[in-house]
């Protein structure tokens, strides 16, 4: 029983990485309707700015804010320069678009800083929380940040007029343009929120994975998984989804005795499929109808 | 549409320079089928080598086309069916003394039947969330492949080496010649049966599924089953390329089959055009050629120059090789008249 605790806690932690990452990958399919394949690099990249800056002599929490700040303008800048000629190019391009600049970032950040591992400082310190050790204060810091960001988004699509108009950017583009809303730039918006949001996760999966450019592949791909399992529509049900990943690979590296630990990535993933066949819209999405 | 009834009101053949474009295809495909023949004899064993790779690439990518831009189904997954038919190859050459030729229909079967499995549960997934549980395929099978259970077949993390097979009947080739011959004989195969079956009754079936899936269950078409068929066939196809992959380097190993290659296998497919058949031999140069061509700007930055050139690609032909030409001879047919 103690063991079992004792990897539930241990997944919460680690889906605590994956639910700020699918966060993150909620809010870009929300504002662009596509899964974005190089969000994780973008994080990446953002955290290495932060590193640098920190290296530079600034405080932490002053890195974090300006780190945001570019990362937020960097987004709306790739959308602006990179997206928006693809405008009406067929759904594949923009997948390879996102292939490419997956390449590109990932490429110039081993260029810049190289491939070396490189450690971040968290902001929670690294002890553990309680006595018994079952959880870090960075972990829980990590949780804390991620349900805070959760609870200002909310607030942000539910209270204010701007997100209230990127919803209706994404959900019907015509009928939002008739309305006066300038529904390229929300999409800009879109992606600087999905950019700053990425930077953020970074930050704070950093000082547990380490730094280095190829330290976002894999999370990203427990990031999808999580955000597909709790729906894409879903932001509260994507970070829900995240723990949820977390802890089933946790447990199925345990008590599976095959898998082992280089066999949990399949697991997890299996599950996922597994219940996107039975929920396709996935735990708390909401069913997408088409009208014939 | 409007327009084009209009036009073609009295009964006139679209020409380009005074030809008839069906013509102009045929000369094409001649002139193809020629260089496809010199090359053995002109060029260098190593350079031999590589084209045989891109065919067998181009290949894969033919899977890819007739599952995504054909059927209209999403896969990030396709570098799974390569392993599969790679290693059905090697095993079987290496375990069993099975010649290489027969390899390949078992590849085909292999693939086809794993590919159609894999194809029931995908039938309810849609979009990005199929592009999802295929990246999952994708990922797991390197896995797989490495893990304790099959070590035994597979020979684990260090892979499986084959022997090359040399030229057959005495005839006076090299092996990467000869493979090469192979290859090309393959393919052509694979790419007229391919075309046939796009051309057919089924092929009408699978674009009308993709653009209008209600609408084809109307007409009667039995959606399901042809979408699990198709994967099976996209599998199969893909599956023969994984085997040709494994004779041609003569050597498999399941980190030569991340999802880096279904990436590469994704991306050979846009920048040929997603529901073209020739423009998969675009794809398969591309595959192949690009990142090498990447890494002689500069070896720190191979993979931003890469990205740019993709970018560039995707700008200059958002629908691809094909659409590029089909633009082409769009612009020089109305111009003829």
């Amino acid at each position: 029983m103690e063991l079992f605790l004792h990897q539930v806690l241990a997944g919460l932690a680690t889906g605590g990485i994956y639910a700020c990452m699918a966060l993150a990958v909620v809010m870009i399919y929300q504002a662009i309707d596509h899964l974005n394949f190089a969000q994780g690099e973008m994080a990446m990249f953002s955290t290495f700015i932060a590193w640098q800056l920190i290296q530079w002599g600034f405080p932490y929490w002053l890195a974090f804010g300006a780190t945001i700040a570019i990362s937020f303008a960097a987004g709306v800048a790739i959308e602006r320069i990179v997206l928006k000629p693809l405008h009406n190019a067929p759904v594949l391009s923009h997948v390879v678009a996102f292939i490419a600049l997956l390449a590109i970032l990932n490429s110039a950040a081993g260029f810049i800083w190289d491939y070396t591992i490189k450690s971040f400082p968290s902001p929670f310190g690294a002890g553990p929380l309680f006595e018994q050790g079952l959880m870090s204060r960075h972990d829980a810091g990590m949780i804390g940040v991620t349900l805070l960001m959760l609870v200002l988004l909310y607030l942000f699509f539910r209270h204010t007029r701007i997100g209230l108009a990127m919803r209706a950017a994404a959900a019907n583009p015509e009928s939002a343009r008739l309305a006066g809303i300038r529904v390229g730039w929300m999409t800009a918006l879109g992606w600087g929120m999905a950019a700053a949001i990425g930077s953020v996760a970074g930050m704070l999966i950093a000082p547990v994975v380490f730094l280095e450019p190829n330290m976002m592949l894999s999370i990203l791909l427990y990031g999808f998984a999580g955000a597909v399992v709790g729906g894409l529509t879903s932001p509260g049900g994507a970070v829900i989804g995240g723990f949820l990943v977390g802890i089933i690979e946790n447990l199925a590296g345990t008590y599976i005795p095959v898998v082992g630990r280089e066999m949990k990535l399949s697991i997890a993933l299996c599950i996922i499929v597994a219940v996107l066949c039975v929920k396709p819209s996935g735990l708390f999405g909401r069913p997408v109808v088409t009208r014939v | 549409m409007l327009r084009r009834t209009v036009e073609t009101h009295e009964p006139q053949a679209e020409t380009v320079a005074g030809m008839a474009v069906p013509a102009w295809r045929l000369i094409m495909f001649v002139l193809g089928i020629i260089v496809l023949a010199t090359i053995p004899f002109v060029l260098k064993n190593f350079f031999i080598f590589q084209i045989t790779l891109a065919l067998i690439y181009a290949i894969a990518i033919l899977g890819l086309s007739l599952l995504t831009g054909f059927n209209g189904q999403f896969s990030l997954g396709h570098s799974a069916f390569y392993a599969i038919g790679a290693y059905t190859a090697a095993i079987m050459m290496d375990g069993f003394d099975i010649n290489y030729v027969w390899t390949l229909p078992a590849a085909a079967l292999v693939c086809f039947v794993f590919g159609f499995l894999f194809g029931l549960p995908a039938l309810r997934l849609e979009g990005v969330y199929l592009a999802l549980a295929t990246f999952a395929l994708a990922i797991a099978i390197p896995q797989v492949l490495k893990s304790s259970l099959v070590e035994h077949w597979t020979g684990g993390v260090q892979g499986i080496s084959i022997i090359k097979p040399d030229a057959p009947f005495g005839l006076p080739l090299n092996s990467d010649q000869w493979l090469y011959v192979f290859t090309v004989l393959v393919a052509i195969v694979m790419y007229i049966c391919a075309h046939n079956l796009v051309r057919s009754r089924t092929g009408r079936a699978l674009i009308a599924i993709r653009d209008q899936p209600i609408a084809a269950s109307a007409m009667g078409i039995n959606v399901s089953l042809y979408k699990s068929l198709t994967f099976g066939v996209s599998a199969l196809y893909t599956g023969v390329a994984g085997a040709l992959g494994a004779i041609a380097i003569s050597f498999v190993a399941p980190d030569s089959f991340t999802f880096q290659l279904a990436v590469a296998l994704f991306v050979g497919l846009v920048v040929g055009g997603a529901a073209s058949i020739s423009g998969t031999l675009f794809g398969g140069l591309f595959v192949l050629f690009v990142p090498n061509i990447a890494e002689t700007f500069s070896k720190g930055l191979a993979g931003a120059v890469y990205g740019v050139i993709l970018l560039l690609v995707i700008y200059l032909m958002p629908t691809g090789a094909a659409g590029l030409v089909r633009l082409i001879t769009g612009k020089l047919v109305r111009q003829g008249r």
